[in-house]
């Protein structure tokens, strides 16, 4: 083989894909399809619930295109961290929508699943053995935080998903990955350079987000050669640009030079990104650099509480002129009247104001009118509702000094006012552990699943 | 005196993993990048978010995007209690107030 071609369909599994584009990268004979289903951008409750950020009919219908095309052209499927966030129950959850995609379309598949959690008394032994570090801003880790979290998983390299291949997967779903290694664990496999597979699959796994104009759900094609990759836009509407790839190279991350992962880290110091015809950018130049130890980036998310808010808008330029000081006396006045409940958290976001940046707006002069959210977290969702009840009615017949409006301070949009939000999570694991088999942790569970197999 | 957002194409912020800000200005040419990029200070974007200097983890200069990248400490991590914006996606505009 002397090029290797990888379809990422689209950025996150859900996201969705034009059947036009992706019929266009089927015409080009991909190797592999591979795609990428997760992130921790959504915030700590995915992780820390369970539950999928993307909905459910959403990735059914994406990877029924994806089932069928890899299962007629005998290439591989590797769909990575499973069901957004690649804990136990979000590869559960993607398996069961496989399981029935397999039993509509009549067909059967050898599927790999591998698991990416960590037993928490295992990881606190290998914490009290000094196998853990700390990561950037977070914390040192303890005991305490690793039985807190609810869902606990280390990225896996790409070790675990080139044994599946080995093994003879069809389709591989894997617990949560460093985003790359589903693109490039096949090239690794066939023995292509490893730092020009992981930074293809870097760029490939936010599909056409790399393109111009950028897309979260369009496909991105990868064609990866000896000394260098080419990637191109699917869809007529984009193309490539010299820009656009070597943009993304800064997304998400805090140094685009170097890119850690299991393992070791990309170098993009002598990397070029070079303008071909036809809306296509060639890389080369990027270098692995191997850690001494093999290293896993762990992920765990803890239950604090739960929410109740309710969403009010000001008017009245009086209120407004005084509104920090309403605020803090509403916050006083719920302290007092619940004494007894002290184990609350009591926010009230202040939209037109300083909403969206909190302490680090630097006009936080308030507009003509207010969007207000107040936010109750608490013990439980009762305390939770009662809290934001009961500072929602304050705040309501709140009498502040030059008071016009004696009616009534706050305009609400909805009946009921308030809303039960439900579980709220923090994450409260993101450090690193040392292991000596980058394949340890993540059991691979391997067979043929799906029509009349039961 | 000019300001930064009249020359850059992008000046966009997002999260970098859940504990890190990280801000993104992109120049049109290698010129102006050059011009733009070297007058980008810590204590300049200490002093337009009101942060420490040290809460300003990295300012790395990207020439193959003409592109500066600068990463400061989240005000708490991502979701955490008193939350504003998880993904971090609205944080850019006091860059707009930057000059070179």
């Amino acid at each position: 083989m002397t090029e290797l071609r990888i379809l990422s369909p689209t950025a996150i599994l859900g996201y969705g894909f034009p059947l036009s584009s992706f019929e266009v990268g089927l015409e080009r004979e991909p190797h592999v399809i591979a795609v990428d289903a997760g992130s921790t951008d959504p915030g700590p409750y995915y992780l820390g619930s369970g539950d999928s950020f993307t909905q459910r009919s959403a990735v059914k219908r994406d990877l029924r295109y994806l089932i069928e095309a890899a299962l007629d052209r005998k290439i591989p499927l590797i769909i990575g961290t499973a069901g957004g966030s690649g804990a136990r129950p979000h590869v559960d959850w993607n398996l069961a929508i496989i399981d029935e995609l397999l039993e509509e379309l009549k067909r059967t598949a050898r599927i790999a699943v591998i698991y990416s959690d960590i037993d928490r008394e295992f990881l606190i032994e290998e914490l009290q053995a000094g196998k853990v570090q700390s990561l950037g801003p977070a914390g040192e880790l303890t005991a305490e935080d690793i039985l807190a979290s609810t869902n606990l998983v280390a990225q896996m390299g790409l070790e675990p998903i080139m044994q599946a291949l080995e093994e003879g997967a069809e389709i591989i779903l894997a617990g949560r990955a460093y985003d790359p290694t589903v693109f490039a664990a096949l090239p690794v496999l066939k023995g292509y350079d490893m730092a020009l597979s992981l930074h293809m699959g870097k760029i490939l796994e936010c599909a056409a987000i790399a393109a111009n104009p950028g897309s979260g759900s369009d496909c991105l094609f990868g064609t990866l050669a000896g000394d260098h990759f080419v990637l191109e836009a699917l869809s007529p509407e984009r193309e490539c640009t010299r820009i656009s790839v070597a943009a993304h190279t800064l997304y998400e991350k805090s140094d685009p030079y170097s890119l850690p992962g299991p393992g070791g880290s990309l170098d993009l110091r002598e990397t070029t990104f070079e303008q071909l015809p036809g809306g296509r950018v060639k890389v080369a130049g990027t270098k692995f650099v191997p850690t001494d130890a093999y290293f896993l980036k762990l992920e765990g998310a803890s239950l604090i509480g739960y929410r109740t808010i309710s969403i009010a808008g000001v008017r009245d330029p009086i209120m407004i002129g005084q509104i920090d000081e309403v605020i803090a006396r509403v916050k006083e006045r719920v302290a007092d009247n619940f004494q007894e409940l002290k184990d609350y958290q009591l926010h009230v976001h202040c939209y037109g104001k300083n909403g969206v940046m909190g302490q680090l707006e630097p006009h936080p002069e308030p507009a003509h009118e207010l969007g207000l959210v107040i936010e109750a977290v608490a013990r439980t969702q009762e305390i939770a509702d009662t809290i934001c009840s009961f500072a929602r009615s304050t705040m309501l017949h709140y009498g502040y000094p030059g008071r016009k409006s004696t009616a009534g301070n706050l305009a609400f949009p909805y009946s009921p006012s308030d809303v039960s939000a439900g579980a709220v999570y923090k994450f409260n694991v993101y450090h690193l552990l040392e292991v000596d088999d980058p394949k340890s942790l993540f059991p691979i569970k391997i067979g043929r699943r799906g029509y009349e197999i039961r | 005196m000019r300001y930064v957002k009249d020359v850059a194409l992008v000046i966009r912020s997002k999260n970098a993993g859940p504990y890190e800000l990280t801000f993104d200005l992109m120049f049109p040419d290698e010129a102006t990048y050059n011009e733009v990029g070297k007058s980008i200070t810590k204590d300049k974007i200490a002093a337009l978010y009101q942060i420490e200097e040290e809460q300003v983890l990295s300012i790395i200069h990207f020439a193959p995007a003409y592109a500066v990248k600068i990463t400061i400490v989240r005000p708490r991590p991502s979701g955490d209690l008193g939350e504003t914006d998880v993904y971090g996606a609205q944080q850019h505009t006091p860059l707009f107030q930057l000059t070179y």
